[in-house]
């Protein structure tokens, strides 16, 4: 297992530098010019300096190397020096927005917690619906519980979150008029009062991702559960003389969230990216709402480190899944 | 006769033609169309349509289906009013008898611009899905055919699988909409941009898919039977592999358009879609949301359709998976 692990970690390198690579490339072939906003009034060699400002006037594959080396290297360092109070990043330059001026990792941190709360939170609840639904609807196949549960789940899953957004916003929003319809981030929770304005505002959000969530997962815990319900230790379980909670709960349960969880873990990063449609209904200045500002601006090196990021979530939560599958399921040896 | 009397009886035809066939003398020759022994065929997508149409959720689903495609194909035909025609001394009207769905800000009637968005929004699905599928399968069956070409193939899939698709999507759609409008027309250069991008981000899982198929294929006997008399390659996949994996393939078609479908209107949906005089079901959604506290009903059409179209393809994927899965069929 150890083995495995550091295997999938050095693969994970050459991985990841491929990503950023191709990421890299994809904005430099692209025509748009980070300059373009800039008044016609500002003579051409002016234009030229600023251009070297912004550190554009090299080579891409020099520009690409100092990214890495400020990605890896510097921002690590930074952050070391923020923690520890030490001194190790002194002189050295950031990776600098070309928006606004300021380090990208600043302006990330500030979006992270928005995202991470509704994101997060959306997901727990999503999993906490769909694993009793599957559990349910998979132990009374083709009841009356299990034939809406696969309807609803399959319209869940169906449904665009962008439409489910609107629709929760046209209804709960402006026609009952119960929670508020765009996201405050200015909100800062100080009593009970700002606690429940936090609450009723994270309501929506993350009802919408919640249920797209659920639906997924709810499917594939029937799926599992009914596979793990016909098997032969089922039986044996009952011959036994166990009852029928302990044996569906206990045993089957157990086996079934086997390939649940490693589904779960796999769905994260998607639902960080999904999370962008969703922040963009609700107005929640998150990551994904930044990533699409910088898109439209041009902004570079914002651009690059927000969507690395999200391949290494990605990465990172594929390896989980893989480790997690071993460590729950130890008829699975991956050396 | 009913369905399940004509299949009894052929059952007992064939029961009757093998017990014949298997007794000792027989003065016939056998058939020389053993496909056709009896006079009633029975050919694998006989049965499939027959276990397709025992799911019930399936069959709405594809008459449902099938009526959003005549909607937005003969639609406009019965429909005549041009779907970018302005007529501001409309706009904003109701459900009235001259603009069954109404008009939007501009005057523009939501019907004709519901048919002409469908139109688009089922041609990128259709579009994407076929390249996604085409690449999918080409790229699965060479990795699972040559056993050269497994292991690099294979890891280029989960690279390709590592990429945070989305904001990718995002990225190639605004850095490449200028450059590609200019050289094919607004519509048509967005129209080539998002179907490729979407094909180029989806056919991951269909070659996986493939590819695994391929595998265990290659392990049975008419493979070998075929390879002993020295069939080449290229008539080998398209002889006896590609019509065996047909049944995944179709599978992840179906649901490639439902993917199709959603990724687009969520480009669209973002701004990043297709130009605003040009309709598409994310676009109109888009375009609506601005409004959306005066006029609901301009906001729920267009969801409406994105989701009934969806939730149909989804639903036909799943009939056809159980429909094409032989343990399962005939039960």
């Amino acid at each position: 297992m150890l083995n495995f692990t550091i295997r999938r970690l050095l693969l994970a390198i050459p991985t990841l530098l491929f990503i950023s690579l191709v990421i890299f490339l994809l904005l430099e072939a692209s025509p748009g010019d980070p300059l373009g906003d800039v008044p016609l009034t500002v003579p051409p060699e002016v234009k030229e300096r600023m251009r070297e400002a912004l550190g554009l006037g090299q080579a891409w594959y020099i520009r690409y190397v100092l990214w890495l080396k400020q990605f890896f290297w510097v921002e690590p360092l930074f952050w070391f020096d923020q923690v520890f109070g030490t001194s190790f990043s002194d002189g050295m330059q950031r990776i600098i927005s070309f928006q606004s001026r300021s380090p990208v990792f600043d302006v990330i941190a500030q979006r992270v917690p928005q995202t991470l709360i509704v994101v997060g939170m959306s997901y727990v609840v999503g999993v906490m619906i769909a694993i009793p639904i599957g559990i349910l609807s998979a132990y009374k196949q083709y009841s009356w519980f299990d034939q809406v549960g696969t309807f609803v789940s399959m319209i869940g899953f169906s449904m665009p979150t962008f439409f489910t957004g609107v629709v929760m916003i046209i209804i709960f929003g402006v026609k009952l008029q119960w929670f508020p319809s765009v996201y405050d981030t200015t909100l800062e929770v100080r009593d009970w009062d700002s606690f429940m304005a936090q609450v009723r505002q994270m309501v929506m959000p993350v009802t919408v991702l919640a249920l797209y969530n659920a639906a997924q997962v709810s499917r594939f815990m029937r799926a599992s559960m009914l596979d793990n319900l016909g098997q032969d230790y089922v039986r044996t379980a009952r011959a036994k003389g166990l009852g029928e909670r302990t044996v569906v709960l206990k045993h089957v349960l157990r086996n079934s969230l086997i390939p649940v969880v490693t589904v779960i873990a796999l769905g994260l990063p998607t639902v960080f990216g999904g999370a962008l449609i969703t922040e963009q209904v609700f107005k929640v200045n998150g990551l994904g709402q930044l990533l699409i500002t910088a898109i439209y601006a041009n902004d570079l090196p914002m651009v690059l480190t927000v969507t690395f990021l999200f391949a290494i979530l990605i990465v990172m939560f594929t390896l989980i899944a893989d480790i997690l599958y071993g460590v729950l399921d130890p008829r699975i040896r991956y050396d | 006769m009913t369905e399940t009397d004509r299949q009894a009886r052929l059952d007992t035809r064939e029961l009757v033609d093998e017990t014949a066939s298997a007794a000792p003398v027989t003065s016939d020759l056998p058939p020389d169309d053993p496909v056709h022994a009896g006079d009633q065929t029975r050919s694998q997508w006989r049965d499939v349509w027959r276990q397709f149409r025992s799911h019930k959720g399936a069959m709405v689903a594809l008459v449902l289906f099938a009526g959003v495609l005549l909607f937005v194909s003969i639609g406009p035909l019965l429909w005549t009013i041009d779907p970018t025609y302005v007529d501001i001394r409309a706009r904003n009207s109701g459900f009235v008898a001259a603009h069954p769905l109404g008009t939007d800000q501009l005057g523009r009637d939501m019907l004709a611009r519901l048919m002409a968005g469908g139109r688009v929004s089922i041609a990128v699905g259709l579009t994407a899905m076929i390249i996604a599928v085409t690449l999918g399968s080409f790229i699965g069956v060479m990795a699972g055919y040559f056993r050269r070409l497994d292991a690099p193939l294979m890891r280029m899939t989960e690279l390709f699988l590592a990429l945070p698709l989305l904001p990718l999507l995002l990225l190639m759609v605004t850095l490449f909409r200028e450059p590609l409008s200019q050289n094919f027309g607004p519509a048509m250069g967005i129209f080539i941009l998002i179907v490729s991008a979407i094909g180029a981000t989806s056919w991951m899982q269909s070659a996986r898919i493939v590819r695994g198929d391929v595998l265990g294929l290659k392990e049975r006997e008419f493979i070998l039977a075929a390879r002993s008399i020295g069939t080449p390659p290229r008539r080998m996949i398209l002889r006896h592999i590609l019509p065996n994996v047909m049944s995944p393939i179709m599978v992840a078609a179906t649901l490639g358009i439902a993917t199709a479908i959603i990724t687009e209107s969520a480009l669209s949906f973002l701004g990043l879609g297709f130009p605003p005089d040009f309709p598409t079901w994310g676009r109109l959604l888009y375009d609506a949301v601005d409004q959306m506290v005066l006029y609901p009903s301009r906001v729920i059409l267009p969801g409406v359709f994105i989701s009934l179209t969806v939730l149909c393809v989804n639903y036909i994927g799943d009939g056809l998976r159980d429909a094409m899965d032989p343990r399962i069929r005939g039960r």
